[in-house]
């Protein structure tokens, strides 16, 4: 489970939202919505404690995130604005090495299935330099298809996709959703994805 | 976790391998300044023996400062970082093994050339001997050193710079130590004091610098 108390930000002088608070249960979906500008991807970097928050706390079982890191640290995905790809490297060493340096052990054949699951399988040998934003986009995506965590923090994970691949994204947030995980993400589009429970918090400018 | 420490190494050694000319960039500068000095000086060998000890181990270090800006630069610019920093495992882990990746690449090649600038330099067998020790034992302190000095200036405009002033300071004692160890067998003398004091450097660094480094690379994502 997921709190959050009393979250505020701020970026020099500027107050970008403050009193954020909301709590998220296992097949929960949280929508953060606002403008360009307004502080989402801020949220999402404190969720994921790479932000130290002005004021507030966030809490996973009850517990600060900074007191048991470790632990939830390996419950969280986290996919930001930055693909994370590495340019010289292949679309399958990028996915695989990634996934190998946060502990999680995949085989070369399991890194190809998640790569067909969103459509990029033809680009697994191609350098990630030669890719199309939105295969790079695809690529890093695919790590969804790998990982156990339980909370995914995903920014903005629909932009630079196309029509299929949304539904298919789509398709495997509902599907992590009813199995019981928690995703926290930001998006400007219209994206229908089954949960349980949907919340949405709006940040204003 | 050993399998998350020799995936980072691989990564970053298949990397430098698929930009081989980063790595060349280093040992060219490396080869081209440390030979630029007997040119410039003149051959008489008992000049050039006498600052051989200093040229060579200056040049060392510059050039592993030259390659240093780029340790996790790239890795910040492209997300990679982010990613490492939420991994469960400790973050000193893999930053240990960003910088065992950059001497392997940067540092040992120093060391292998070196004796083969040292015969410009009309340095006696004993003194290429020592010099190579030293390089070997002090080198990794330069890498462990100024991967404070990359983390700390990570995002900053003019970050090379910088970091020059940050590190440059820093590594005063390994010059010292390394140029001296080379000094006093020339001289005849013992240069084992010198290079118990380099491994001690080195030592020192490969316990507090990870930590440090970690530290600041926190604090620069953020």
């Amino acid at each position: 489970m997921l709190t959050v108390q009393d979250l505020a930000c701020a970026r020099g002088d500027r107050l970008l939202f403050k009193n954020v608070a909301f709590e998220l249960n296992a097949g929960g979906l949280f929508y953060v919505l606002g403008e360009n500008g307004s502080g989402k991807s801020s949220l999402l970097r404190m969720l994921c404690g790479l932000m130290l928050p002005e004021n507030g706390v966030v809490l996973w079982d009850k517990k600060n995130i900074k007191e048991e890191a470790e632990r939830y640290l390996s419950n969280l995905t986290y996919i930001g604005h930055l693909n994370g790809l590495k340019d010289d490297l292949t679309a399958l060493e990028n996915l695989t090495m990634s996934a190998r340096a946060t502990g999680n052990e995949v085989t070369k054949e399991k890194a190809l299935r998640a790569l067909a699951a969103i459509r990029v399988e033809r680009c697994a040998n191609l350098p990630a330099r030669v890719l199309s934003q939105g295969q790079k986009r695809r690529v890093a995506l695919a790590k969804l298809w790998l990982t156990e965590a339980v909370l995914w923090v995903l920014d903005e994970p629909f932009a630079a996709l196309d029509i299929a691949s949304v539904e298919v994204l789509a398709a495997r947030l509902g599907e992590h959703l009813s199995n019981g995980g928690m995703a926290v993400l930001t998006t400007h589009q219209d994206v229908v994805i089954k949960a349980e429970s949907t919340q949405t918090l709006r940040l204003s400018a | 976790m050993n399998g998350v420490w020799i995936t980072v190494l691989r990564r970053d050694l298949l990397l430098a391998f698929r930009r081989r000319s980063d790595v060349a960039t280093t040992l060219f500068f490396f080869l081209i300044v440390s030979s630029l000095f007997p040119l410039g000086i003149g051959p008489e060998p008992a000049v050039l023996s006498s600052i051989a000890p200093g040229v060579l181990w200056v040049a060392a270090l510059l050039a592993g400062m030259l390659s240093l800006t780029r340790l996790f630069a790239t890795d910040f610019a492209d997300g990679s970082l982010e990613q490492m920093l939420l991994a469960p495992q400790p973050l000193t882990l893999m930053v240990t093994a960003k910088v065992l990746a950059h001497w392997l690449v940067c540092g040992l090649p120093v060391v292998v050339l070196a004796p083969l600038i040292g015969l410009q330099y009309a340095l006696q067998n004993d003194a290429l001997f020592v010099l190579i020790i030293s390089l070997l034992l002090g080198t990794p302190a330069l890498s462990l050193i100024g991967a404070i000095g990359a983390a700390l200036t990570l995002g900053v405009r003019g970050s090379g710079l910088l970091m020059a002033l940050l590190v440059l300071p820093l590594y005063i004692p390994v010059l010292i130590f390394g140029a001296g160890a080379v000094a006093a067998s020339q001289h005849g003398m013992s240069a084992q004091a010198h290079l118990s004091l380099l491994a001690a450097c080195s030592l020192l660094a490969l316990v507090l610098a990870p930590l440090a480094t970690a530290a600041a690379l926190r604090i620069s994502v953020e």
